[in-house]
Formats: C-alpha cells, structure tokens, sequence
C-alpha cells in the first residue's frame, strides 16, 4: 500500500509574462519508510512538486491545474483546509534549505518548537516543553535544557538545521519532505546532518522525500531517485540502477559532468544550450533540444514515463523503441 | 627567488570593539593567521576549506584589499603590501580577481562592452576601432557571441554572467588571477561549462590561479596543488591528487570523507569520520592545534603547543604532530 500517491499534479503560475508550466503532469508514488530524492537543476520544478502537495503554493499566481495526492484516504490537492491543517506540521512534515529564514527570528526557539504539540497534540504547555527538550536532544543539541530558551541567531547554521529537524520530526510524522536541507550548510556539517536524518529516520520508520540537485548527495542518501526536467520527470529507478545504467540522455550528461568523477583535467560533459523556457508549449520530450540523441520522433508528442525493466522507468522515446541502450559513463577513481 | 608569488607569514586580523562612545578593543578574528605558501608561475593553486575559515580573506588580502596585519606578499618580487593605494591600482592590472556571484560582481547599468573596455584600458587608452576588435575577440574566448557586447548584464544568463566576468578578469592581462568559488552559484550542468572554460583558458595563456572552493571535488579536478585552510591557517598542502587519496592531516580525512561521491555503490564501502561540533568561534580559538577540540585523533600534546606547517612527505605539508602514528 502507498502511503501518498500522487498522480499527474500540474502547478501552473499565471505571470504577465505568460503561463510558466513549473510541474507538469508528474505522478509518483511513496511507501512507509522509503528515502526517495529528486533530483534536478534550479527551476526544473521540483521545490514545486513538493509545495503542492502541502498546498504551500501561493494561489494566485500558482494554481494547481489538474492531479490528486492520495494520503491515507484524503485527496491533499482538493481538500478543506481544515483537514489538510491536521495533516500538515504533523503526518507530513517539512525542512527547508535554510534555517536562518525558516525560523522566526522574533521567537524563542522553545516557542516555535512548542506550537506543534499544543496545536496538533492538545499537549499542556509543561508537557509540550518536556517534549520539546527531549526532541532537542534526540537531535544532539547538547545542553538542551538550557538552549531551547534561546533564540535563533544564538545558533550555528548546523544548530539551525538541528532544530528544524528537531521541529518537523516532533510529531513522529508518517512523510518528512526535505528540500535542500543540506545545501546551505558545509559539508562537514552536511555529513552530520544527512547522517542524523538518516539516523532519527530509521528510528521513526519516516518516509523521507529527499529535494537536492547534488547526485552525491542522492547517491549516498536515497534509495530510489526521480530526475526531473524542466516539470516533468525523465527517469525514475532505485539510486544503483540510475548510476549503474542511466536509461535517459539528462541522467547521463548530469553525471558527466561532475567533475568528482573524473581525472585532473579531462574535459566535462556540458549541456549544450540552457534549460526551456517554461512559458512556451514544449511539444515532445522537453529535453530535445539540448539531446545530442534527439531525432524527429522526440519533438512529436509528449513523451510518457514507461518501465523498460523492473522498476526502471524512462521518459527517453527512443530508450523505449529500443533505439538507445547501454549508455556507458566511464568511471575514474575520485 | 625564483617564485611568482610569495606569502611571508601574512596575518589579516579584525579588531573587534564594544561601545560606540568608549569605544573598547574586545579582541580580534585572526582571519588569516599567519600564512607561508610560493607558487610557481602557471600553477593553479586549489584553496579550500569551511566557510569562516578565512580562504576569502586571504584573497582579498593578497588582492590589497583588506590590509594585511603582518607579513608580506611578494608578486615577481615586488613587495605589493607596502605599495601606495594609488600604486597598488597602478599594480592592480597585474592581479584580478572573479567572484562567486555574477549577479552582484558586474555593474547592471553597464553594457558588456563597457564593462570589458574599462578593464582592457587599464593599462593605457586605446583607439575605439582597436578596442571593439578586442572586446569581440575576448568575448570569443570566453564563449559568448560578439555580436551581445552592447547587452546589459541581466541579459544574459547566470553561466554566461560568469562568462562575462571572467572575460572583465582577464582583459587586462593580469599574471595572477582569484578565483573565489566562481562555480558555487551555478547549476552542474552549468558549473561544468564554466570548469572548462577555465581549464582551457590557464593552459591556453599559461595563467597563474588560486582558485578557492568548499567542493573539494572541483578543486581536485582543477589543481595542481591543494592548500587546506582551517580557523586561517594552512593544515595541509600539496598535489591535489595524492591529498584526495591519501589525506595525511586528519582534518583533510574529515573533509575528503564528508564529500558524498555520486557512486552508489562506492559510497556505501566508504566510511565518513564524522567530525563533532562546529568549527570554532575564529575569535577565541582554542589553544594548541585549533582543530583538537574536533579531531578524533587529539592526545594531550595537540593541546600544547601549535603545529607548524612542515614536509612530511616530499613536496607535502601537513600542520599535525601525528601524522607518522595516525
């Protein structure tokens, strides 16, 4: 059983400068427990995807155009507010990028961290702030007791990001969505966050939606993994088949050029051209332009995620005729 | 000395005071503290480290644009930190710098061909034919179309705004160029153009780079050595590859670790040394090694006394009492 089923969202914003089509028919699935990323480069849509689910997207200019996400039961996209306002902050749960403007700067962290519990739990406000301590501490803010009466600028970036998680995770929520949790921080700092959330996941058995455009992250964190372009997704498979044998041209030139994986000074793979314009109707695959496999066929029809082998599914028309297989990227020692 | 440029135990230190009125030194950031390194001409040197650890302030002292505290930069043995400001402008076409943000770095109000023809005429006006034929053949270079040179910046986009910067960087022909963190804003398909575009240029014109990132992936894909910066000073340095695979000061382990490697499988046979706490307040380190009260492999002596910078290996520096042991 899926715990959220999504199935051809759509998020259209309606701009002077035209409709830019930010997600544009995308449906996936999430089961209890399982760490699934999306990937993609700035503006691809996939800050967006996650929005709309929790109907953060401002509306207007954002409208949610067509699709439904299922969770347990309750269509997220087209329900009151009242009950997506039970549902969010407390069964799905959310971190952002940076710390420093998703806390309050005005408030006590004892307070922001409080509010869940006495709206979502009913808790007494002695209880709530027990409860509180104890959350700081699962996430290893030491001295915890002591700190939660502080405010947010007393803490390091790291410290900040402690909290949020602290914050999302207090309510034991059944989905955690994290977008770009670590991308502000530094990568030692990284490590320890990506390896807390890891950590509190499996105690929790939270299902984890893990937002980043850094494949190393991806590699080292997901379990399954979702590449998205320009609104729509272009592949989608468990984290070793993407890397082992990416089955669309956008997944392979994303890991060609990461400099990571190659030798000191050996050309990288660029994208030629720049991401589409989301204004304008893209007939086909919205990567043809910029494919060096692109055929007349790739500009006809939109293309469709299809399943080539087990769980392994491309949007690449010509990876479905058959016409592109065994794409190879060669490995260097890091 | 044969050494294109030359750091002699440069110090920059912020004076950090309390009061507006009795005004009272508090203390000091010891942002760079105390920095030896050469490089030899047409080498590019990769600086990284965490933010704060003052790889940016050394840039901007080696630039003279903050004053140093204390020692000296030596560019082709001219001594450029006792310099007059008007000379250090007059020396300035020698050494440029690009910056990470190419929103913020280029001037919205100013045309991509006035942005180059001010820095090309740095060194000396030039007739309006010649320079339009040399704003077009640097904008060639760099990868951009000729025919844009009258755009404004926010024409173009956040990789070609690099482009433009790096363009502004190199007209006046400097020997030196700074590169702080140029790829850090961009996207990857985005930041790999831009990596080659650098690549080809410092082979190409035989330029002398420090480039300074936290990825420490670029940086080895880049340079030919690498300097490691922690709370402003140097813990290691030397050729970028053998400090990637074998790390000898634990830090450097600490940082190589942490950088998640997009290889599913090999990531999961690597072991991260997760390093606890944050990096210390640069205003009050901590005594001895700075890095002790972080480091896994800290004995009593760390606390003591602070490691020098020292050969350990031939042609690699580490700043640590253990590496033989550890």
């Amino acid at each position: 059983m899926a715990l959220l089923d999504v199935e051809d969202l759509r998020t259209y914003f309606y701009t002077r400068a035209g409709i830019v089509r930010a997600v544009d028919g995308i449906s996936f699935s999430l089961s209890p427990g399982e760490t699934f990323g999306l990937v993609g480069e700035s503006g691809s849509g996939k800050s967006v995807a996650c929005y709309s689910i929790l109907g953060l997207i401002p509306q207007p200019p954002g409208k949610i155009v067509s699709g439904t996400a299922r969770f347990d039961g309750i269509d997220l996209l087209n329900c009151s507010m009242h009950s997506l306002r039970a549902i969010r902050g407390k069964r799905i749960a959310m971190i952002f990028q940076d710390p420093m403007t998703s806390l309050n700067p005005y408030l006590r962290i004892a307070d922001q961290l409080v509010e869940p519990l006495r709206i979502h739990e009913k808790l007494s406000r002695s209880q709530a702030l027990k409860k509180a301590i104890e959350s700081l501490e699962e996430v290893g803010i030491p001295d915890a007791s002591r700190r939660i009466n502080l405010h947010p600028h007393q803490f390091s970036g790291g410290m900040r990001q402690r909290v949020m998680i602290a914050m999302a995770l207090i309510s034991r929520p059944e989905i955690l969505i994290a977008d770009e949790p670590t991308t502000a921080l530094d990568v030692t700092v990284q490590a320890q966050i990506l390896d807390l959330i890891k950590q509190r996941q499996k105690q929790l058995g939270t299902a984890v939606i893990f937002i980043t455009h850094d494949l190393g992250v991806i590699a080292s964190f997901c379990e399954t993994v979702k590449v998205m372009y320009a609104g729509s997704f272009m592949e989608s498979a468990s984290t070793n088949e993407l890397f082992a044998h990416p089955m669309h041209p956008y997944s392979l030139a994303l890991q060609q050029s990461i400099p990571a994986l190659h030798e000191k000074g050996q050309p990288l793979y660029t994208i030629p051209g720049l991401p589409p314009d989301l204004t304008q109707e893209i007939p086909g695959c919205p990567f043809a332009p910029r494919c060096d496999h692109a055929e007349a066929i790739c500009r006809e029809g939109k293309t469709v995620l299809t399943e080539i082998t087990s769980g392994h599914w491309t949007a690449c028309v010509r990876f479905q005729r058959g016409e592109l297989a065994k794409m190879g990227l060669a490995r260097t020692a890091v | 000395m044969n050494s294109f440029l030359v750091l002699d135990n440069l110090k920059t230190h912020f004076r950090i005071y309390r009061g507006a009125i009795f005004r009272q030194e508090i203390g000091s950031v010891k942002a760079v503290d105390g920095i030896d390194l050469k490089l030899r001409k047409g080498e590019i040197l990769g600086l990284v480290g965490e933010s704060g650890c003052g790889k940016s302030t050394l840039a901007r002292t080696i630039m003279q644009l903050v004053p140093s505290t204390e020692g000296t930069v030596f560019l082709e043995g001219r001594n450029l930190s006792k310099l007059s400001k008007n000379k250090v402008r007059a020396e300035r076409v020698n050494f440029q710098m690009i910056f990470q943000d190419p929103y913020a770095s280029l001037n919205p109000r100013m045309t991509v061909l006035d942005t180059l023809a001010e820095a090309m005429q740095t060194r000396g006006k030039l007739p309006r034919k010649t320079l339009l034929g040399k704003v077009a053949a640097l904008m060639n270079t760099v990868g951009l179309p000729a025919n844009q040179m009258r755009r404004y910046p926010h024409e173009f986009s956040g990789g070609q705004r690099q482009r433009i910067a790096i363009a502004r960087a190199l007209a006046p022909e400097p020997k030196l160029i700074i590169a702080d963190e140029p790829v850090s804003a961009l996207d990857v398909s985005i930041q790999s153009q831009i990596l080659n575009l650098i690549v080809h240029l410092s082979r190409r014109l035989g330029l002398t780079m420090i480039f300074i990132s936290h990825d420490i992936s670029v940086v080895k894909y880049i340079s030919d050595r690498i300097a490691v910066m922690y709370l402003g000073r140097l813990v290691e340095l030397g050729p970028a590859a053998e400090i990637v695979e074998k790390p000898l000061h634990p830090y450097t382990r600490a940082l190589v670790s942490a950088v998640p490697v997009p290889d599913p499988v090999r990531e999961r046979q690597r072991r991260r040394i997760l390093l606890p706490g944050d990096p210390p307040s640069p205003l009050n380190p901590p005594h001895g090694c700075s890095f002790h009260p972080r480091c896994p492999f800290a004995i009593e002596a760390c606390r003591a006394a602070r490691p020098d910078l020292e050969e350990k290996e031939s042609g690699r520096f580490a700043a640590c009492i253990r590496v033989g042991e550890i």
